[in-house]
């Protein structure tokens, strides 16, 4: 559809994704005018993909990587003409510069594979037999095939995720950090029954999504209480996450962190568990005990040390509980340590939350509330801002209309690099801690039921890069993975066997520009960027603190996010035009939310994968918890 | 402003909602009128059950309409083929489903369950177990449906190790629910029946780890020490004769059992010289107990008076099928036979019979203590072990543990006062008996609040109570049948009630202590031989006219203290 039909005025314009969609709910709930802009689907980094939509992804990519930036020349003379005088111009990136280094390789070929892998900065295939090994670490691998959920192929296993959904049966989330000294150990292996082929795994591509960054929600974390108080979470469904290892001495082991896991834990001997307990206990009101923790400027690591724990459990806590590296303090170590204890329980019992079909659901969801006024817009980006003086003024688009707007709301991707008067390193990539000096590998393992993957497993690595994505996280793979090496190599039947095998892997760096003061941009006042996703497992940071700041830059005096009213006390007016703006639009199969606040737009969008996303009763339990 | 979407008021929403509640009112009422109509006129229809259908889900609380539905179901049953039933039970099931979930906790619905469950021609019991399973893993701690599930599991007949792995994973889940921890109490001496003991020792040794991993786990934590406690068991005393006592002088016989009894119905018999006495009369040593562990009785006049004859004295306990002999010597003026202490374990409270084992979980409490060194649950349970094991030898860590105790956990400090006493004289009892005396001495006997193990005391003769925190001599006390001299200065006595009828008693001291009325002494009259009392420092002594009103009480009293 022709852009023309875009107003031309706007409140606010917001371009990008999903911290940005928090603000343009955030905005149009309280009656501004907004435009929201992406340049191709919803949730740009964040964004979640079926196998084909990735695969597209991948190209588009690599053809932007050919592109020459001349070829813009042509274009930018079209809208030239549209500044007025006294206007400056300030050209937005149109070609996304945050991803680097990417590569792709495919293991599955017609013979065998079981697993198809995605590297996030690696991501790669692991089945349950880490599950499995968590539990038993001796077992035989008769009994891991037998005790694993994820590989068991049955076709119903979808069908029985709509009914369940707090059910977390088949979510794992590895979390590794491996000591310097380890030997790798085999795992054992489970049976396959099923080979998936890659002609299967295209077929079966658009039954799943895969996130381009692996992101869990802290359940009592800042975006879900905003989920929450907004009533937004009545569009997404989650999964609690079953549980949480960590890989020591080349075993992978299951992290005891809630009270039922200290109880049921065989790895740890009674002395241990009530010492565990016992730090966790302080740690969840640390505050009040400031003579336990004289070490406030000497690294968490030390003060650990310090405590009376056997260095299996400084271990759990450092690495598996509260995440933190070598360098960080004593402070910031217990209080992530607080927030981890904090958030266990309430929807189960480890602290995180999974948004089932990916976490490009959390931006869809914002954009559905957005119904209150808001014009979405996909495949549709801007090319410029138009600058008056101190103040932008409009901005325009890529189809070439001068849309005026008094803010605008852009992800960082879209500033062009000259005007980045600082960078941080790139980040949100890998490597595995072979050797003291490399980050941790954060690795998130998802089973089909978190309708990421077809049967079989996804799994994401993750880590701080150092350098290019597949340096940093291919020796962590090739530890806990078989990787074939030619497509469709049976592995060798000792202890490769043991590993689960590989069928697809993605390399690729994000920048993370999080670390960045937005005072290092040289912009007008009434621009304001947000950063794209940035390494950490949580959301707190990327969405809600900076939605909500921008907000208040925006509008001081208005609520944040104010709860969404039911369906039932909308009062529908009969000629039912409070948007001038109603018509919706459309470019190519993205889709658009309209403002027209027709009870239906309240539904949730049914997406191709989606059998059907979301459940207002589901949501609601959740909340209640 | 534009684009707001407009949200009725509070007021509009009020305002409907308060209409919608008055039209359900009504609705409600009409169809309650009509339900008790119905029933009144003896109606046992179909229409009737929708209509209590109708208010029960909304309110599943009201009984009279679950009772109603019952008359109609049992009506229907007499008219209906069996498959009919079939279906208009499982239709009820699946009503009252929709209940539970209106409220989990509603007695009417679980009760009418559980009738149709038992009215159910062809019940399946898979879908009852799973509906439990649900409902308590939404609330693990449903009484109602933990009732429901013992009828199903009853019903059904469930093994009895697959109700263990059920306790496993509510425990697994979560270990602060003491419910699933008694369940397990009540399946393990049936999964392990074992003559002699409840609990297999394969199958305890595998307790003590669960248990203990949930007690190292979270320490306070009350339902896994109340479970451990239980594994430890209870010892059970045997119910025997313990000692038989006769004393020439008065022809007094008296009998102590291991735990109180009523003789009056007991079919107790005494034979003296091989004749049965059937004329003697039983009473209890203090006219308050109906059960009590020592009973006494005079012998006829003159059957024993005389110092040169040899007597043989029996007592059988016909319910029990027990006797014990007795012999009075030549030249004795009272003998005796009995148990010692020593040799009942009478003071062990726990029925673990193995050292080891006692042992090592001691240690265990040991290690848990060093790292909770206030918990109270630990230092409690500790002292309950050493107890067990050796109760002289760790008289000293045990009254540390006490002091403890009564400092961290200060609401309780007057239990552990009693409980620490009655240790204290369980120890002062089997230190008299390595002794081989009769006599409690004060250095024993340190910070009493209270008197326990009285019928122990029974040939106690000099007991010395001076310098504790008493405040009464409990009926109990009248068990001392043969006590002589009494010491008990420097409590806070003011009830002499125990004092009674001791027919040896000859010396009372109670200096120091709070008897303030003339009829507190009351009791002492009783004592036909006492001649010594020391009141000094009691209230009572101000009383005006003192003397002569004791004189007159206690008319034997000839050495007064006041």
């Amino acid at each position: 559809m022709a852009a023309d039909n875009l107003p031309s005025e706007f409140d606010v314009v917001i371009v990008g994704t999903l911290t940005e969609s928090v603000i343009a709910a955030a905005c149009s709930r309280v009656g501004q005018r907004v435009l929201h802009l992406d340049r191709n689907y919803y949730a740009g980094n964040w964004a979640s993909f079926t196998l084909n939509g990735l695969l597209s992804w991948i190209e588009e990519y690599k053809a932007q990587q050919e592109k020459s930036p001349d070829d813009q020349t042509d274009v930018e003379q079209e809208w030239r003409e549209k500044i007025e005088e006294g206007e400056e111009v300030l050209t937005l990136n149109s070609v996304d510069s945050t991803i680097s280094n990417l590569e792709v390789f495919t293991y599955a070929e017609e013979p065998e594979e079981e697993e198809e892998v995605k590297a996030t900065s690696v991501g790669s295939v692991l089945i349950d037999s880490l599950a499995a090994e968590a539990k038993e670490n001796s077992s035989s691998s008769t009994e891991a095939q037998n005790s694993s959920g994820p590989d068991d192929t049955t076709p119903d296993k979808d069908d029985d995720e709509e009914h369940q959904h707090q059910e977390p049966e088949n979510e794992q989330t590895p979390e590794t950090q491996e000591e310097p000294e380890n030997e790798p150990q085999p795992e054992p292996v489970p049976e396959v029954k099923k080979k998936i082929t890659y002609a299967k795994l295209i077929k079966e591509g658009r039954r799943f999504n895969i996130d381009l960054v692996s992101k869990l929600l802290y359940s009592r974390g800042l975006l879900v209480d905003l989920l929450i108080k907004s009533n937004v979470s009545r569009y997404a469904e989650f999964k609690n996450l079953s549980r949480i290892l960590t890989c020591r001495n080349g075993k992978i082991e299951q992290v005891p962190c809630s009270r039922a896991d200290v109880f049921g834990s065989k790895q740890l001997s009674m002395v241990e568990k009530r010492m565990l307990m016992k730090f966790l206990t302080f740690c969840l009101d640390f505050e009040q005990h400031p003579e336990e923790f004289q070490f406030s400027q000497k690294p968490f690591w030390d003060y650990l040390r310090s405590r009376s724990l056997t260095e299996n459990l400084q271990h759990f806590v450092f690495s598996s509980i509260a995440m933190v590296d070598q360098e960080t303090l004593t402070e910031e170590g217990l209080r992530a340590t607080q927030h981890f204890l904090r958030c266990l329980g309430r929807y189960g019992n480890t602290p995180f939350l999974f948004p089932l079909y990916g976490l490009g659901e959390i931006p869809q969801c914002f954009c559905m509330c957005a119904v209150f006024g808001g014009i979405y817009c996909l495949r549709h980006s801007v090319q410029c801002l138009v600058v008056d003086k101190e103040s932008g003024k409009a901005v325009i688009d890529t189809h070439g209309q001068r849309i005026s707007c008094s803010h605008l709301v852009v992800e960082d991707g879209y500033i062009r690099d000259e005007q980045r008067t600082r960078s941080v390193n790139i980040s949100l990539v890998t490597v595995p801690p072979l050797d003291s000096s490399s980050p941790a590998v954060r690795m998130v393992e998802l089973s089909s039921s978190s309708m990421t993957c077809m049967p079989g497993t996804l799994v994401h690595l993750t880590c701080s890069s150092v350098g290019s994505a597949r340096e940093d996280l291919e020796p962590v793979i090739s530890k806990l993975f078989y990787v074939p090496s030619s497509p469709g190599e049976e592995p060798a039947p000792c202890e490769e066997e043991q590993k689960p095998v590989t069928l697809w892997i993605m390399f690729f760096n994000m920048r993370d520009s999080s670390g960045l003061d937005p005072s290092c941009y040289t912009l007008p006042t009434n621009v304001h960027v947000c950063t794209g996703p940035d390494a950490s497992l949580g959301n707190d940071y990327s969405i809600t603190l900076q939605a909500e700041s921008v907000f208040r830059q925006l509008l001081p005096d208005e609520e944040f996010c104010p709860p969404a009213p039911n369906p039932e006390d909308i009062i529908y007016d009969g000629d039912g035009t409070q948007t001038e703006g109603a018509a919706f639009q459309e470019a190519g199969d993205a889709l658009g939310t309209s403002a027209a606040g027709e009870e239906e737009e309240e539904e949730p969008q049914e997406n191709d994968q989606s059998e059907e996303s979301s459940e207002p009763a589901a949501s609601s339990e959740s909340a209640a918890q | 402003m534009h684009g707001r979407v407009k949200v009725k008021s509070t007021a509009q929403q009020e305002e409907e909602k308060r209409k919608e509640q008055e039209k359900k009112l009504k609705v409600y009422l009409t169809v309650r009128d009509a339900i008790f109509s119905k029933r009144s006129n003896g109606e046992l229809d179909e229409e009737a059950l929708q209509f209590t259908q109708q208010l029960l889900s909304s309110n599943p609380d009201f009984a009279t309409l679950w009772n109603y539905r019952r008359e109609i179901l049992l009506h229907l049953e007499t008219v209906k083929e069996e498959d009919e039933i079939q279906k208009l039970y499982e239709a009820e099931l699946f009503f009252i489903e929709t209940c539970l979930k209106m409220n989990p906790k509603s007695y009417g619905s679980w009760h009418h369950r559980g009738w149709v469950s038992s009215r159910l021609p062809r019940p399946d019991w898979t879908r009852e177990l799973s509906l439990c399973d649900r409902c308590l893993s939404l609330d693990d701690r449903n009484f109602h449906c933990w009732d429901y599930r013992r009828l199903v599991v009853k019903a059904s007949g469930v093994p009895v190790d697959q109700e263990l792995q059920f306790t496993d994973r509510l425990i697994g889940s979560n270990f602060s629910n003491y419910s699933s921890w008694h369940y397990r109490s009540t399946l393990l001496p049936l999964l392990h029946p074992e003559p002699g003991s409840e609990v297999c020792e394969e199958q305890l040794l595998k307790e003590y780890e669960l248990v203990q991993n949930a007690f190292f786990t979270d320490p306070n934590d009350q339902s896994a020490w109340f479970y451990y406690r239980w594994l430890l068991g209870r010892a059970e005393r045997e119910e025997l004769i313990s000692c038989v006592y006769v004393s020439r002088e008065g022809e007094r016989v008296a009998v102590a059992f291991s735990k109180p009894v009523n003789a009056l119905t007991e079919g107790l018999m005494l034979v003296l010289d091989g004749q049965q006495q059937q004329r003697v009369e039983w009473r209890s040593a203090h006219p308050r107990f109906r059960h009590s562990p020592v009973w006494l009785c005079e012998l006829p006049p003159g059957s024993v008076s005389d110092i040169n004859n040899e007597h043989n004295l029996t007592v059988h306990w016909m319910e029990k099928h027990t006797h014990r002999d007795c012999a009075l010597y030549t030249g004795r003026p009272e003998s005796w036979c009995r148990d010692s202490a020593t040799d009942q374990e009478l003071f062990s409270e726990l029925s673990v019979e193995k050292t080891s084992v006692l042992q090592s979980e001691l240690q265990s409490c040991t290690q848990l203590l060093e790292l909770e060194p206030q918990n109270k649950w630990c230092l409690l349970t500790i002292v309950l072990l050493m107890r067990a094991l050796d109760p002289l030898g760790h008289e000293k860590e045990t009254l540390a543990h006490f002091q403890t105790l009564k400092e961290v956990d200060p609401m309780r400090s007057s239990y552990y006062s009693d409980l620490c006493s009655k240790f204290m004289i369980e120890n002062t009892i089997l230190k008299m008996e390595y002794a081989e005396i009769n006599c409690l001495l004060s250095s024993f006997l340190k910070n009493l609040s209270t008197l326990c193990h009285l019928d122990q005391l029974l040939l106690v003769t000099h007991i010395n109570l001076s310098s504790n925190q008493l405040v009464r001599f409990p009926p109990q006390f009248s068990m001392l049948q043969c006590l002589e001299v009494l010491e008990a200065d420097d409590n806070a006595i003011g009830n002499l009630e125990g004092l009674y009828h001791l027919p040896k008693l000859e010396e009372v001291s109670l200096k120091n202590n709070q008897i303030s009325k003339l009829s507190d002494l009351e009791p002492l009259a009783s004592c036909p031989r006492l001649t010594r009392l020391d009141l000094r420092g009691n209230p009572v002594t101000k009383t005006a006219n003192i003397e002569a009103e004791l004189a007159q009480l206690l008319p034997s009293v000839t050495d007064l203290l006041l």
